[in-house]
């Protein structure tokens, strides 16, 4: 086992790729001399060199559309947007194109793409710096959509998208990137679509993904002092989803709350809560609960800012308001 | 530098005045963000001052102005109060924005400055759509629409110089460069970055380059093309030739910089031109400029008490503002 934080573990197997398949490069805004504004490809430009590590003009459209190009030509490209707020100007090529190439070609063209990029808000850069779009993304069909809570999830998650043949956002969270954890020493994947138990309980089941699995967790941990055992579920993809999973903790808690940093409304928490009520309607004690994101453009004022984002202690009340329906 | 209008001493000093504040703002903002009371992204305009007092100058009350999130430079030459931008940089309820909108997104309706935009390139298509309405509001007004190198990149530079040419639109583009985007150098990301001016000509809209460290000379160009603008001739690109003193942002120390580089754009400081200039040319006095800095450090020094005993704002805030009142 070796500690690593979660920014080195995604350096690291950005090199492990590099290394092992010749057609793969990298193209993003400052990623190269600069090492990129989370500094995951620190080193990179050193060792790859800047024909595959590819500084790109500041145009999220072409970045991302070319990328779709050097993939549809059988190239392995790996685009990095700087944040989710941004790859809104490489909407049309994400959603118009990368998704719908293979099908409207009848599976004649694959699009091996992976779209890097950084979601989430809680650092006071305001309403056009904080938001968090993955869910919309998971709504698209012939996308992928993963979002990584750890560094062990992030590698190991990584490894698996580099294998699909369909383009794949693979959503990092900026807050989490000094957060280390254990990895093994010996090559492991995450498969995609599957979720993960970050923590066992019998009492009520929290899912979470990306930074609301450490609020989810941080919140359970002051719960079992109260005696209340809450189980997280960290869903780690988005699409694919892993529902099974989910069903069999609610199964066997017969409570659930579903916790996401971005709005209720149109939330992915609501799907995920619909399927709950769809498949495991019969096991529920109380209706699905949610904790999400106030429904405002994220304030830049720290006073404000804390409580436009779901927080432990909204996550503790929630789960005591549902145990005692 | 060179000094061809008739101008009266005030507004020399005036001039001078407006240059210093907006620098000793700046190294304000780093000293509180050290102290933890400004957070978020800080991107200061220090070196690129000469511009936006340069153009500002010459511009009218029924003018609009739309910038990018390195805006406080362009905030205050444009007259906003230095107290109530360091209270929302504070994220203070007495700021402009009342702590919602921060250090990159400064907006003042009453001065028509609206906005700083932190999405690179995302005033510019609303600038074109300020222009229609000056266009429509009939009081002979522009807009001037500011922004740096790497924003020409983007699509929406190009769509909206297309547009405001095909429909003759009272704009004035100025593109700040400074030679760099964050971290890339612009001559790795910008095809015509040797002669950004000439951005224009695709779209035959007239280009300007300039020394944008020269305040004389930015303001000539301004007031050059001023009426050309103003009188219903379509659009003009200015490139003004500047450097960032500091790094893109705080977090940033720009090790990417070759050291010759920093070092001539520092010994070009558009402050010391403009206060060696005028104190060789007899205009005005080393006194009077002294007097001005000391006014400016008083100035700022109030914003910082201001911002400081200011209210944060109430929780009920949160709310506020997401749509037009309901009452
Ligand atoms: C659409 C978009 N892409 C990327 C960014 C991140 N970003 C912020 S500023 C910047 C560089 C902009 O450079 P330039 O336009 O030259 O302005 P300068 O900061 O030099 O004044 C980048 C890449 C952003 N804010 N918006
Ligand atoms: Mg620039």
């Amino acid at each position: 086992m070796t500690e690593i934080n979660y920014r080195d573990a995604l350096n690291q197997v950005l090199i492990e790729t590099l290394d092992s398949d010749p057609s793969s490069f990298i193209i993003g805004e400052d990623i190269g001399p600069y090492g990129g504004t989370y500094a995951v490809t620190r080193g990179l430009t050193e060792r790859f060199g800047p024909e595959r590590i590819k500084d790109s003009p500041l145009a999220e459209s072409v970045i991302v559309g070319a990328g779709i190009g050097a993939a549809m030509g059988g190239m392995k490209p790996i685009v990095e947007i700087m944040t989710i707020n941004f790859s809104l100007l490489a909407m049309d090529q994400i959603v118009n194109h990368a998704a719908k190439i293979r099908y409207m070609s009848g599976g004649q063209i694959t699009v091996p793409l992976i779209i890097r990029t950084v979601t989430g808000g809680g650092a006071q850069l305001a309403a056009t710096h904080s938001q968090s779009f993955e869910g919309w993304y998971a709504s698209v069909p012939g996308l992928t959509v993963v979002t990584p809570a750890t560094a062990y999830d992030a590698m190991g998650l990584f490894r698996s998208c580099r294998e699909l043949p369909d383009p794949v956002i693979f959503v990092e969270n900026a807050l989490l990137y000094s957060l280390k954890s254990d990895i093994p020493d010996d090559y492991y994947t995450v498969p995609i679509g599957l979720a993960d138990i970050k923590r066992s309980g019998d009492d009520v089941t929290i899912i979470a993904y990306s930074r609301m699995v450490h609020v989810a967790l941080d919140a359970a941990s002051a719960l079992a002092s109260e005696g209340i055992n809450a189980e997280v579920v960290d869903l780690r993809t988005l699409r694919p989803l892993d529902i099974d999973t989910v069903i069999a903790s609610v199964e066997k808690t017969h409570r659930a709350l579903v916790v996401e940093e971005t709005w209720k409304t149109g939330g992915f928490a609501g799907e995920v809560s619909s399927l709950i009520h769809e498949r495991a309607f019969d096991y529920l004690d109380a209706p699905v609960q949610r904790v999400a994101g106030e429904e405002v453009p994220a304030p830049y004022s720290s006073v404000l800012e804390d409580l436009a984002f779901p927080y432990v202690q909204r996550v503790i009340e929630s789960v005591r308001s549902l145990l005692s329906s | 530098m060179n000094l061809k209008e008739k101008i009266s001493k005030t507004e020399l000093i005036g001039l001078y005045r407006d240059m210093a504040l907006i620098r000793e703002f700046e190294n304000e903002t780093y000293r509180q963000y050290m102290q933890k009371q400004i957070k978020g992204f800080l991107h200061v305009y220090s070196g690129e001052e000469a511009i936006a007092v340069g153009i500002m100058s010459v511009l009218k009350e029924h003018d609009y102005i739309t910038t990018h999130y390195r805006d406080h430079g362009h905030a205050l030459a444009r007259g906003l109060d230095p107290k109530r931008i360091m209270a929302e940089l504070f994220g203070k309820a007495t700021g402009y924005s009342k702590g919602k909108g921060g250090s990159m997104h400064l907006f003042d309706s009453s001065r028509r400055f609206m906005g700083g935009y932190a999405i690179v390139a995302g005033q510019m298509p609303i600038a074109t759509g300020l222009a229609l309405a000056a266009q429509h509001e009939k009081k002979n007004a522009l807009v001037v629409c500011f922004f740096g190198d790497g924003a020409m990149q983007e699509g929406e530079f190009h769509e909206s110089m297309n547009l405001a040419a095909i429909w003759k639109l009272p704009i004035v583009f100025i593109c700040e460069n400074n030679l760099y985007g964050m971290g890339a150098a612009v001559d790795s990301t910008y095809a015509l970055h040797d002669e950004i001016y000439k951005a224009g000509d695709a779209y035959k809209i007239p280009g300007y380059k300039i020394d944008g460290m020269d305040l004389f000379e930015v303001r000539n160009v301004m007031q050059k093309i001023d009426s050309h603008v103003r009188d219903g001739n379509g659009p003009v690109l200015i490139e003004a030739q500047t450097y960032r003193f500091r790094g893109h942002s705080i977090s940033d120390p720009a090790a990417y910089r070759p050291k010759e580089e920093v070092e001539y754009w520092l010994g070009r400081d558009p402050i010391v031109l403009v206060r060696n200039y005028l104190i060789e040319q007899g205009l005005v006095t080393e006194e009077e400029l002294q007097e001005a800095d000391e006014s400016v450090e008083q100035e700022v020094t109030e914003a910082v008490g201001f911002a400081q005993e200011s209210p944060f704002p109430e929780a009920e805030a949160l709310y506020d503002d997401v749509y037009a009142d309901e009452e």
